[in-house]
């Protein structure tokens, strides 16, 4: 849609839900949306489709949103592509917001490009930074590519709404208030929109409890410098005892050790958390590409050459076969202090 | 069955280097290749033609004249013909005009039962382009598949890798199927394969063949602008400790995470 079709206005999140719970990253969205709608003078609504989730909206205007549309219907209990862009396509032709934003997840990365292609609108993914330029009032859009070492800032002058996709964790959400008041406005359209060309038929959902590493606040990963599966036991022991998620370089993946989905690199995932422990990576640019965006960062490596060493906050050099099972001890020691204390 | 691979080219990741100085990343722009994660789209491709006689698998990219040689490199591991859209008013393109571009193409070449794509190019990184496409041609977007459980008689059952698990679903075809790096290990093209790539010709088509209005192509057609691009120093002044006594390196670790509130 151009600029010239009418009159756009407000910020939109998209929320997301599964098994009828909203998910956390619906609430980090409204963080930045809030932010947006508030310097930009108008309001934010939130989105989320489902089933059985109309007793749920009102926790988005908990956490930020002024209105809620809600469209609840059997048809979106599960994700169909082609449904979800259908029915957020009607709603964004109807109310015509000026910003709609999504999480970076396998459903915003699905569902927005889908939607942007038949609003005929731009797309900006995996962003890191969000602002409203002063002058103009335009979405300024921040986000890295070849694994963070370019930023670009990208706006989206003659078409609307202006959508973009924000990566997972890239802010915190609000603290939820209760007294907070907004509008739930249900929607309800035709049977047939829901008709989808795509079933649903399992979910077999991971055995580890651990958070997928996207999304992770402490990540720790190990490397080629463990030398054996056996040894890669010690970074999910650490992880465990961190409460965080465990990542892996390309080639501790390649041999095996780990699944595909704990790679963190060029052609892995990208992560940002808050801790990450790297045991046994060199430090190939690639790996370095998916984590420099930590915020803190150790490096425990035997080469005191390694690359790692360039980007972390922490670095040991020795051999992370020494160091982890003492840490991991002491952690336990800590951690049955701790315990203690509190009985 | 007719598939079409969605490929791109990109500067050769392993020559990224890090700047010694500036700390920032630098490529070789002279160096190309085929996008690697596009190899798992290429492979899972040519094992479906494997699978199910009498199928025909087009590549198709959108690139400089250069691209070819991507092309070329997914024919070698097995694809049938190679189709590439090059024009200079395609430059510029964001994944909006990309993906019009690619659908304007393919509207040319018929229909097709399956579109592959990888996850996303380790260039650009937006994975927009495959979903995009599938808009366009009104086709459902099968993303992050993990793997194909059946395929023919015109459905398809795929596991998409998500978030907490992996979703299964069956989709009736046409559809498009980007998928990620677990769904299989590329096999490395073999001397016939090689052959077969430097003798097969590979169609190139200008906005002209494909019918696109330039005002739909490369910058002009693309809603998106990048208006800055500035390149962040990775480098951080860490302390660096000796390792040798794990016991005293671990307390100062511990230390550290501690004044970071991190334990």
């Amino acid at each position: 849609m151009k600029t010239s079709e009418g009159k756009f206005q407000g910020v939109w999140t998209l929320g997301e839900q599964r098994d009828g719970e909203i998910s956390s990253v619906s609430y980090e969205l409204l963080a930045w949306g809030r932010e947006l709608a508030d310097k930009r003078g108008t309001t934010l609504a939130s989105v989320i489709l489902g089933h059985n989730i109309k007793e749920k909206a009102e926790s988005l205007v908990h956490h930020g949103a002024d209105i809620v549309y809600v469209v609840d219907h059997p048809g979106l209990e599960h994700f169909a592509p082609d449904v979800h862009a259908a029915i957020l396509e009607k709603l964004v032709r109807e109310f015509m917001p000026e910003i709609f934003i999504a999480s970076a997840t396998t459903y915003g990365r699905t569902v927005m490009p889908v939607l942007a292609a038949k609003v005929e609108t731009g797309l900006t993914a995996d962003c890191t930074e969000l602002d409203i330029d002063q002058e103009t009032g335009l979405l300024i859009q921040t986000r890295p590519a070849i694994g963070g070492n370019v930023m670009a800032t990208i706006k989206t002058p003659d078409h609307r709404p202006q959508m973009s996709t924000v990566r997972p964790r890239s802010k915190k959400p609000l603290a939820k208030d209760e007294s907070r008041k907004g509008k739930i406005i249900v929607k309800e359209y035709p049977d047939e929109l829901y008709v989808s060309k795509v079933k649903f038929i399992e979910f077999i959902k991971d055995e580890t409890t651990a958070l997928p590493i996207q999304e992770a606040e402490i990540i720790v990963s190990g490397g080629k410098g463990l030398k054996d599966v056996k040894n890669f036991t010690l970074v999910h022991e650490l992880a465990d005892l961190l409460n965080g998620s465990v990542g892996a370089s390309r080639q501790a993946v390649d041999m095996g050790w780990i699944p595909y989905s704990h790679q963190v690199g060029l052609s892995g995932k990208t992560v940002s958390p808050r801790l990450y422990i790297s045991a046994g990576i060199s430090g190939a640019v690639q790996h370095i590409a998916g984590m420099s965006s930590a915020d803190v960062v150790v490096a425990i490596n035997n080469d005191p050459d390694a690359a790692i060493f360039k980007v972390c906050d922490f670095g040991i050099v020795g051999d992370a076969l020494e160091i982890l099972p003492v840490l991991i001890e002491r952690l336990r020691e800590r951690k049955t202090i701790n315990v203690k204390g509190e009985s | 069955m007719r598939i079409v691979v969605l490929v791109k080219q990109v500067p050769s990741t392993d020559k990224v280097k890090m700047d010694e100085k500036t700390g920032t990343m630098v490529r070789s722009a002279m160096e190309a290749e085929l996008n690697p994660l596009d190899l798992y789209a290429v492979e899972e491709a040519v094992r479906v033609k494997e699978k199910i006689a009498g199928t025909e698998i087009t590549v198709i990219s959108m690139g400089p004249p250069n691209a070819t040689y991507a092309i070329r490199e997914a024919i070698a591991m097995g694809c049938d013909k190679g189709v590439l859209l090059s024009d200079k008013v395609f430059s510029g393109a964001d994944t909006w005009a990309t993906a019009r571009t690619l659908s304007s193409g393919l509207e040319k070449l018929g229909q097709f039962d399956l579109i592959f794509s990888g996850e996303r190019a380790t260039d650009g990184e937006t994975g927009q382009v495959g979903p995009s496409v599938a808009a366009q041609l009104d086709m459902p977007a099968l993303t992050y598949v993990s793997k194909i459980r059946e395929i023919g008689d015109g459905r398809i059952v795929v596991e998409r890798a998500v978030e907490e698990g992996h979703e299964v679903v069956e989709s009736s075809l046409p559809a498009m199927v980007s998928v990620v790096k677990e769904i299989n290990e590329p096999r490395m093209p073999n001397l016939m394969g090689k052959i077969r790539a430097r003798k097969t010709e590979v169609t190139v088509m200008t906005a002209q063949d494909v019918g696109l209005d330039s005002s739909k192509a490369g910058l002009t057609g693309s809603p998106t602008r990048v208006v800055k691009v500035f390149y962040p120093s990775l480098s951080r002044n860490g302390t660096i400790v000796d390792g040798k006594d794990p016991e005293k390196t671990v307390e100062k670790l511990l230390q550290f995470l501690k004044d970071k509130a991190l334990v």
